[in-house]
């Protein structure tokens, strides 16, 4: 256990430097980890991979549950305490994506390397890392890969994990692979929907005013992007997806949109939920077809303050790499954390690019800075500096 | 014959599943004392090198010490191959330097032989560059046979190429220059040999005391020279092969395969004069010999093909009848 935070951060650029000996392993896990196909509710193969890691890295309690998430114990020297180190397991892309990644000197490319192959392969390594720089903590280590994470998923194995352990949680930390210099703490307010336009069957396509689903649809996001929305506290609405339609001139008599709304501001989101269902009612009426609005996902706004202990090491901890924090909130693992009470952050490995594109790519180099963050912290968390 | 292939396929062939436990090798490797050294030629492989080497270096290396020493053979890229190889701790080499005062050929085989000086081990590994979806069972699957069993001198890789296929059995072969050129070439001279089920594979694992013996074609010959030189020296037996599932990698273009199929014919028809065959031709096989698979079994399908001639139609009496020919 380190004796204060001042040799913690002393420690950085050592550990920064040695990690270097740990890239082979790292990077090849990250490239197996990247080419097993992962969808949400699919993540099946990839969470075998972990299990079959932990089991060569002779980890304890390795387990894969009912929601097939894939959690080990790295034991602490007393083990009173645990800290959980989780990373999402699944990406947006289908099994049918070529998932083959391509490594040049620099960085590597393909499908999710990022988000989050590279965050998964860390969370493997961690306790080969800490072996060779002969690190050792007091607390156990909580090492979980979460399924059902993204998109419909509504972080269904965090939840799942979160409402079933038995083990006290000191503090929490959501690894992603990018962006280096992420720091989230806090959940932000968010509502994730549907909505779908169908044209019945018996519809007069000869009455005055008589439109598609696209055209209908159109009209819907064109009313709700005329809601007002306040730029303080910070509130985004962010439209998706668009789907509808099979030719140039085939009347369309369905058309779906997918969309998500943020807010930092207590109710704004269910505000505007309220005044987006007026719309899809009101719109429905009028052009008579069958409109429906449907709730995805969504999350309470709340985290850590800005003073609290865990998120000033981080700080500090960024500060000593030279790194600027870039504070967002999360609608991660982190929100569900934050939720049942665990002080947790989520934080970012290395620099990337083309996130959730075929292209999605990552720098190699900064990832020594952005695993020697996460030791660090978790070194802070053991040492007892981000208790409130 | 058949029941000869038949008990070499159920003895000398293998599946890389078989050979899971990384660690169950090393120890046997250690406890027989031997080296085992990893050669992957290239030429221009940019793209794929840093994966292979990142995964076999960290898997073959580093947590499971299989693999002693390994190095990159270059034929002189023009793109960042060995700047990409080396900026991952490969030793790399220029087929040019090694032994220089031998001249510099170019080609793949000049490479693989230029790694029998280069390298130390008791095993060599040679694994193409250009694979897609590099796994460390490239490497574990065609060595563990070695390892394994003292007799057997030379492991080949072979690939599952499902075609169509609606029940339990699938037709198990070759790429097409396989198909086309050296299943009907060995079919009719060499029919033990059809036992392999992929003899161009890229991917094999050789004892030194027979690298070491064996001359070396530098285009395309090599592999099929290995294994009519292998064949004519240790026989059937000194042969492995070992399923590595899928192989994902670039195709080549029609043209391309004619250049290479015209290196293989030089090569064999070579290996017929040097084995004194040319003037003394065996009796021709009417068996053609192919593969099926059944799960991880392979069985040889034999089709008796043979090509009946019919004289020329001016030497049959009816046709001299009807068209007024006298003899």
């Amino acid at each position: 256990m380190a004796k204060d935070l001042k040799s913690i951060l002393e420690s950085i650029h050592t550990h920064r430097e040695s990690l270097h000996s740990v890239r082979e392993l790292l990077l090849a896990n990250a490239l197996m980890i990247g080419e097993i196909p992962s969808p949400t509710g699919g993540e099946a193969d990839r969470i075998t991979f972990l299990s079959n890691r932990y089991t060569e890295d002779g980890l304890q309690n390795i387990s894969i549950d009912q929601a097939g998430n894939g959690m080990a114990i790295l034991p602490g020297k007393k083990g009173k305490k645990n800290i959980l180190v989780c990373a999402h397991a699944d990406t947006v892309f289908n099994k049918k994506v070529d998932h083959a990644m391509s490594v040049t000197a620099d960085g590597i490319m393909g499908p999710g390397i990022g988000d989050n192959s590279l965050g998964l392969a860390a969370i493997v390594t961690l306790p080969e890392i800490l072996r060779r720089l002969n690190i050792n903590f007091d607390d156990n280590l909580i090492l979980l890969g979460c399924t059902d994470s993204l998109g419909r998923g509504d972080l269904g194995g965090i939840r799942f994990f979160l409402k079933n352990n038995k083990l006290p949680i000191r503090a929490g930390i959501s690894v992603e692979g990018i962006q280096l210099g992420r720091l989230s703490y806090a959940a932000v307010g968010m509502l994730r929907a549907e909505i779908t336009v169908n044209v019945p069957s018996g519809y007069d396509w000869a009455r005055f005013g008589a439109s598609g689903a696209v055209a209908i649809l159109t009209k819907v996001v064109q009313r709700i992007t005329e809601i007002p929305i306040p730029m303080q506290p910070p509130t985004q609405m962010i439209f998706g997806s668009i789907n509808g339609g099979t030719s140039f001139s085939t009347r369309p008599t369905s058309a779906n949109l997918r969309f998500e709304i943020r807010s930092e501001k207590t109710g704004m989101v269910d505000e505007l939920k309220e005044k987006i269902v007026d719309i899809v009612e009101e719109i429905g009426n009028s052009s008579e077809t069958e409109i429906t609005f449907s709730s995805v996902a969504e999350r309470q706004p709340g985290g850590l303050e800005f003073g609290h202990p865990l998120v000033k090491s981080m700080r500090k901890i960024l500060d000593t790499l030279d790194v600027k924090p870039r504070v967002e909130p999360s609608v991660g693992e982190l929100s569900q954390l934050i939720e049942t009470g665990i002080p947790s952050v989520t934080l970012g490995l290395t620099r990337g690019h083309n996130k959730n594109e075929f292209n999605e790519s990552i720098d190699i180099r900064p990832i020594f800075g952005g695993l020697a963050q996460l030791i660090a912290l978790l070194q802070s968390i053991d040492g007892g500096f981000c208790d409130e | 014959m058949s029941k000869k292939i038949d008990k070499w396929l159920e003895s000398n062939t293998f599946h890389h599943g078989e050979f899971w436990d990384i660690l169950k090798l090393v120890e046997e490797k250690e406890k027989k004392g031997l080296k085992i050294s990893l050669c992957i030629p290239t030429l221009n492989e940019e793209k794929t090198i840093g994966k292979e080497i990142v995964i076999f270096k960290s898997e073959l290396m580093e947590r499971y010490p299989l693999i002693d020493e390994f190095a990159v053979i270059d034929s002189g890229s023009e793109d960042k191959t060995l700047e990409v190889a080396s900026s991952f701790g490969a030793d790399t080499y220029l087929a040019a330097d090694i032994l220089p005062e031998v001249g510099d050929k170019r080609g793949k085989g000049e490479n693989l032989w230029k790694a029998i000086y280069q390298l130390k081990g008791d095993i060599i590994v040679y694994v193409d560059a250009d694979i897609k979806n590099i796994h460390p069972r490239f490497v574990t699957g065609i060595v563990a046979p070695l390892i394994n069993n003292d007799t057997i001198k030379y492991c080949k890789a072979f690939y599952d190429r499902p075609m169509a296929y609606s029940t339990g059995i699938r037709s198990s072969g070759g790429g097409r220059v396989t198909e086309i050129l050296i299943r009907p070439l060995f079919s009719l001279f060499f029919p033990e040999l059809t036992s392999l089920i992929q003899p161009l594979s890229g991917e094999f694992a050789v004892r030194r005391d027979v690298l070491e013996r064996i001359p070396f074609p530098i285009g395309y010959g090599v592999e099929t020279a290995h294994i009519l030189d292998v064949y004519q020296e240790w026989g059937l037996e000194a042969f492995a092969q070992c399923d590595l599932d899928q192989r994902i990698h670039r195709n080549q273009s029609t043209n391309a395969l004619g250049k290479m199929s015209f290196g293989i014919l030089q090569t064999f028809l070579n290996r017929l004069k040097s084995y004194g065959m040319v003037d003394k031709l065996p009796e021709l096989a009417t068996f053609y010999r192919q593969f099926q698979a059944e799960g991880n079994r392979y069985e040889q399908l034999t089709r008796e093909i043979v090509e009946y001639e019919r004289p020329p139609m001016v030497t049959i009496p009816a046709y001299q009848e009807k068209f007024g020919i006298e003899e």
